[in-house]
C-alpha cells in the first residue's frame, strides 16, 4: 500500500507537477495554491469588479467554490494518506514496506530517498520507544512493527526548488496498541537569513490544518452566497466582496503557515481585513468606532505575539514551528523561557479570540454586516487564537505546566471567560449582541480546553462550533433582513416562528447544538471538554470542571431566552417578516444541518456504541490529533465518561427548562420582561442586572479610567514639554533668527555690502573725474606719455637688475 | 667689433623718431618718425645678428620692414581720410577722442 502511494508520486513527478489532484499528497505539497486563489481574487475584484455585471462577486463566489473544492481534496489527501500510515499488521508486513519502499525508490530513480535531521530524530526516537496513548488514538492499528520510513524530496514534483516533503510512517517498537507516527506534509523555503538566524516561509499540512481549510473553505463559500443577498445594492458591494476575498486568503495562509514569522504577517493580514470590513458601513459613526475598537484592541494582544514569537526564535533559533515545537517538548529552552513566551502569546490568544481582558471588542464587531459577524467574529478570525495554541501546543504545555498541574493561566482564562460571557448574554436586547457574547463564552470554552489538556477536545469544538455559531449568525442575518434591518429582540421580533419557518428551525438546530441537545455536534464536543477538565491529565481540573458545567447551563439559558423573544409571543414589529430567498436559505440548510450531524464525526470511542462498527469512532481524533510525539506531547484521552454525559444533558435541560418557564409566563402577560420579575424585587438581582448591562465596566475602566487617566496625563506632559521645552526652543530660535537679521541688516547689508557696492562706485567715478583730465585725445600725448612710462619702466629694470 | 657705434646711430635715431612723433604736428612727419624708431630698431636687430653670428636679426629687420610697409600703407590711408575731412593733416585738431 506504501509503494502505490509513492507510485502515484512517481506518476505525478513524471508530469512535472500536472494536475493529478485526486492522487494523494499533491495538493498537500501544494496548498500554497489554496491561499493564493483568493489573494488573486482580491486583486481581480478590486481592478475589474466594478465593471462586472455582478460587481464582482461572480470572482468571489468561483474564487471560494475552488477553495472549498480543493480544501476538500487536500482533507482526503490527508485521511488517504494517514489511513495508509497506519500498518495493519505486523511486522512481516512492516518489513515488507520498508523493501516496498526501496523498490519504489528505485524506481522513480530521482525520488531522493535522503534523510534530513528531522527524519533522523524521528527514526531513532522512534526505536527507543516513545510511550504511546492509552488507549485507542489509532483505532485499527495492530502489534507493535518495527520503523518504518520514507523520505522523499519533492524535486521530482516541483524541479529544484529548495523543498522537502516527506511521509514518514513508524508504528512503535514497544505495540502497546500501536501508536503510529506520521509527520506534517511540510514544504519550506528560506525567506530571510539574517546573522544566522534563517527564517523561513512555506506551508505545513496535517490535520489541524486540513480541519481548518475546510472549516474556513465552507463557512466562507457559505458567508459569499448569503452576501449575494444580504448586502445586494450596497454602495460598497465590490469592495465588501474584495476583502471577503482578503480576508479568506489571509486565514488560509494563517493556517498552512509552517513558520512563526508566516504566521505573524497572515495573523495582522487578518486583523486588517477584520477593521475593514466592521467598518464596512463607516458613515455611521459607531462603525467606525466599533472598527477601531476592534482593531486597537488587537494591537494590544498583537505586541503580545510579536515579543511572544521574537522570544521562541531568538531562544531556539528557528522560525520553524515544527522545530520549535520539537525543541519545546525536548528541553532546547528552559521553562522560564517557555513561561514567558506563552504568556505572551495568551495576550495575543486574549485579544485576536476574545479572552477576558481582551473580550470587549467583539460585541462591538456586530457593527459590522452580519454575513462578517458569522464568518469573521463567529467561526473563523476568532479562532485564530484558538489555533495559535493548538499550533503551538508544546510550547504552552511546558511552559504553563498542563499537563502536570490542575490550575493554570490558560485554563482559567478561558473558564472565566467563558462564565462572564455568559452571564453578559442574558442582558443584551439585541439578538446579534447575544450571538457575540455567545461567541466569547464559546471561544473561552476552546481555551478552557485546551488549558486542561483536552487538544483534540478543544478542536473539535472550534469545529463544530463554527457550524452552529455560523449558522445561527446567519439566521440572525435572515431576521433582520426581514424585520427591517433591526437585531433588537424586545421591541422588533417575537412570534416569527410561524411567519419564518424555515428560518426557525435553523435557528432551533443551531441553538439546540450550541446548548449541548445530544445528538447535535455541540453536545459531543461539549462533553468531551468537560470529561478532559474532569478526568484529563494527571490531576484533572476539578474547579475548571465546575465552571465549565456553569457554562453549559448558561448557555442552554440565555439561548433559550433569545428563542423565546425572538421567536414566540407576539409579532412586535410593523411590517410582514417572510422567510429569506433560497441564496440567504441555503446556506442556513447546509450550516444547520452541520449543527445536527458534525458531532458524529467524534463519536467517543465506549461500550454505548459497541455495535457500531469500530472505525467511524473518534475519526475526528483519529485524523487531526497529530501523532509525531517529538513535536507533540503526550496527552492523556480521558475518553467517554457516562455521569459527565449525562450531567451535561441534565444541565443543558435544566437551563432550557427554567428559561422556558420563565417566559411562558411573560408570553401569557404580552411582556418581554416580567413586571415583578426578580430585578423588581431584590435589590440584589437589580445590582446585578446594572452591573451586567454594563458589562462589568470593562469599557469605561478602558476607555474612562486607563485611557482616560493616561490620556489626561500625557496630553498635559506633552502640552507642558510643547509649550515650555519645544515652544521655547522654537522661539528662541525664532527671536535670535530675527535678531540676527536685524543686525547682519543693519553692520553687513547696510554697512559692508552697501559701503562695497556704493564705495566701488563712487571710487570709479572719482577716479573718473580724475582720469578724465589726462584723456585729451590728442595721440601725440598719448605717445608722450607711453615713451615716459616706458623710460620710467625701463629706469627701474636697470635700477633694480 | 664696433657695436658701440652701431647702438649709438640706433638710439640717436630712436630718439629723433621719438621727438619727431611727440613734437610733429604734421601727421605725414609723425608717421616718418615712426619709421624712423622702426629702423632704429632694424639696426639694432641686424648688429646683434652679426655680433653673434646668425642670421634671426636679419630675418627679423626683414620682418620688420615689410611690416612697416604695411602700417605707413594704412597709416597714409588714414591721413588721406583725415585730410578729406577736416582739409588739414594738423594733429591738434584731431582729438575726437577727449573725455
Amino acid at each position: 500500500m506504501l509503494s502505490t502511494l509513492l507510485g502515484q508520486f512517481s506518476v505525478i513527478g513524471a508530469a512535472a507537477g500536472g494536475p493529478v489532484i485526486e492522487s494523494s499528497g499533491w495538493l498537500m505539497e501544494n496548498v500554497w495554491i489554496i491561499p493564493f486563489i483568493p489573494a488573486v481574487a482580491f486583486a481581480l475584484i478590486i481592478m475589474l469588479g466594478k465593471k462586472l455585471p455582478k460587481g464582482g462577486a461572480e470572482i468571489g463566489m468561483a474564487s471560494i467554490l475552488a477553495v472549498f473544492v480543493l480544501s476538500v481534496l487536500t482533507g482526503t489527501q490527508w485521511m488517504s494518506a494517514r489511513d495508509k500510515s497506519v500498518p495493519e499488521t505486523g511486522n512481516e508486513e512492516a518489513a515488507a514496506l520498508v523493501v516496498d519502499v526501496g523498490d519504489a525508490g528505485d524506481v522513480v530513480g530521482d525520488v531522493d530517498a535522503s534523510v534530513d535531521p528531522v527524519d533522523d530524530a524521528g527514526l531513532e526516537g522512534e526505536a527507543d520507544g516513545v510511550a504511546a496513548p492509552e488507549d485507542g488514538l489509532l483505532v485499527g492499528t495492530g502489534g507493535g512493527t518495527g520503523g518504518t520510513e520514507t523520505a522523499q524530496a519533492a524535486d521530482a514534483v516541483s524541479g529544484g526548488v529548495v523543498s522537502t516533503s516527506e511521509f514518514e510512517t513508524a508504528a512503535d517498537a514497544d505495540g502497546e496498541g500501536g501508536g503510529g507516527q506520521f509527520l506534517p506534509v511540510v514544504r519550506d523555503w528560506t525567506w530571510w537569513d539574517v546573522g544566522g538566524l534563517d527564517i523561513r516561509v512555506g506551508t505545513m499540512v496535517d490535520g489541524l490544518t486540513v480541519m481548518m481549510l475546510v472549516t474556513v473553505g465552507l463557512v466562507s463559500a457559505l458567508v459569499h452566497l448569503f452576501s449575494l443577498e444580504y448586502v445586494k445594492g450596497d454602495s460598497r458591494f465590490t469592495h465588501y466582496y474584495a476583502f471577503l476575498s482578503l480576508f479568506t486568503a489571509a486565514m488560509l495562509l494563517y493556517v498552512v503557515s509552517s513558520s512563526l514569522m508566516q504566521m505573524l504577517v497572515a495573523w495582522e493580514l487578518v486583523g486588517l481585513c477584520s477593521f475593514v470590513l466592521i467598518g464596512h458601513w463607516w458613515e455611521d459613526k459607531n462603525n467606525t468606532d466599533a472598527s477601531m475598537k476592534a482593531f486597537l484592541t488587537n494591537r494590544v494582544g498583537d505586541i503580545g505575539l510579536l515579543v511572544g514569537v521574537t522570544i521562541l526564535i531568538v531562544t531556539l533559533g528557528t522560525s520553524d514551528v515544527l522545530e520549535i515545537n520539537r525543541l519545546a517538548l525536548s528541553g532546547g529552552a528552559s521553562h522560564l523561557v517557555l513561561l514567558v513566551a506563552s504568556v505572551c502569546l495568551m495576550a495575543a490568544v486574549a485579544s485576536k479570540s476574545g479572552q477576558f481582558p481582551l473580550h470587549t471588542w467583539l460585541p462591538d464587531a456586530m457593527a459590522g454586516p452580519t454575513p462578517v459577524s458569522a464568518l469573521i467574529h463567529a467561526a473563523t478570525m476568532v479562532v485564530a487564537g484558538v489555533f495559535l495554541i493548538g499550533r503551538l501546543y508544546p510550547v504552552f504545555w511546558e511552559g504553563l505546566s498542563i499537563g502536570t498541574s490542575s490550575f493554570n493561566l490558560m485554563a482559567v482564562m478561558g473558564a472565566f471567560t467563558t462564565i462572564m460571557a455568559g452571564l453578559l448574554a442574558f442582558v443584551q436586547r439585541d439578538v446579534k449582541k447575544v450571538l457575540a457574547y455567545s461567541t466569547v463564552s464559546q471561544l473561552g470554552y476552546m481555551v478552557m480546553a485546551l488549558g486542561v489538556g483536552a487538544w483534540g477536545a478543544g478542536m473539535f469544538h472550534l469545529f463544530t462550533h463554527a457550524f452552529f455559531k455560523a449558522c445561527l449568525f446567519l439566521g440572525a442575518g435572515a431576521l433582520s433582513h426581514a424585520c427591517h434591518h433591526s437585531f433588537d429582540m424586545k421591541a422588533e421580533m417575537g412570534g416569527l416562528r410561524k411567519k419564518m419557518p424555515l428560518t426557525f428551525w435553523t435557528f432551533i438546530f443551531g441553538t439546540g447544538a450550541l446548548a449541548g441537545v445530544p445528538p447535535l455536534a455541540g453536545f459531543w464536543s461539549k462533553d468531551e471538554i468537560l470529561a478532559g477538565a474532569w478526568a484529563g491529565q494527571e490531576n484533572g481540573y476539578p474547579i475548571i470542571f465546575v465552571m465549565g458545567c456553569v457554562t453549559a447551563f448558561l448557555t442552554a439559558a440565555y439561548m433559550t431566552r433569545v428563542i423565546y423573544l425572538v421567536f414566540f409571543g407576539e409579532y412586535r414589529g410593523h411590517d410582514t417578516p417572510h422567510d429569506p430567498p433560497f441564496v440567504m436559505a441555503f446556506p442556513l440548510m447546509v450550516l444547520s444541518g452541520l449543527a445536527l450531524f458534525a458531532g458524529f464525526f467524534n463519536l467517543p470511542n465506549t461500550s454505548i456504541f459497541e455495535g457500531l462498527p469500530s472505525n467511524i469512532q473518534e475519526r475526528f481524533l483519529h485524523y487531526v490529533e497529530p501523532t509525531y510525539f517529538e513535536a507533540f506531547p503526550l496527552v492523556d484521552h480521558s475518553g467517554f465518561i457516562p455521569w459527565i454525559a449525562v450531567l451535561s444533558i441534565f444541565l443543558g435541560i435544566a437551563g432550557i427548562g427554567l428559561t422556558a418557564m420563565y417566559y411562558r409566563k411573560c408570553i401569557a402577560l404580552g411582556v418581554t420582561e416580567l413586571p415583578d420579575g426578580p430585578t423588581s424585587r431584590n435589590k440584589l438581582a437589580a445590582a446585578g442586572y446594572t452591573f451586567l448591562e454594563n458589562k462589568y465596566y470593562l469599557d469605561h475602566l478602558y476607555t474612562g479610567i486607563i485611557a482616560g487617566g493616561t490620556k489626561g496625563v500625557i496630553a498635559r506632559a506633552t502640552n507642558w514639554f510643547n509649550s515650555n521645552v519645544l515652544d521655547g526652543i522654537v522661539n528662541g530660535v525664532g527671536k535670535t533668527a530675527v535678531k540676527g537679521g536685524d543686525w547682519t541688516y543693519k553692520n553687513i547689508d547696510q554697512g559692508v555690502v552697501d559701503g562695497a557696492v556704493k564705495g566701488s562706485g563712487a571710487l570709479s567715478s572719482g577716479m573718473g573725474q580724475v582720469l578724465r583730465h589726462i584723456q585729451t585725445g590728442k595721440v601725440q600725448q598719448y605717445g608722450a606719455l607711453l615713451f615716459a612710462g616706458v623710460t620710467v619702466l625701463a629706469a627701474v629694470f636697470i635700477v633694480v637688475v | 667689433m664696433l657695436l658701440n657705434q652701431f647702438l649709438l646711430l640706433a638710439a640717436v635715431l630712436f630718439c629723433i623718431g621719438v621727438y619727431g612723433v611727440i613734437a610733429r604736428r604734421n601727421a605725414v612727419m609723425v608717421l616718418m618718425s615712426v619709421e624712423l624708431i622702426l629702423n632704429a630698431v632694424n639696426i639694432n636687430l641686424v648688429a646683434f645678428g652679426r655680433l653673434h653670428d646668425v642670421v634671426f636679426g636679419h630675418v627679423f629687420a626683414l620682418f620688420v620692414i615689410a611690416v612697416a610697409a604695411a602700417e605707413v600703407g594704412v597709416g597714409l590711408a588714414l591721413v588721406i581720410m583725415i585730410y578729406r575731412n577736416k582739409s588739414s593733416v594738423d594733429l591738434d585738431q584731431v582729438d575726437l577722442m577727449r573725455g
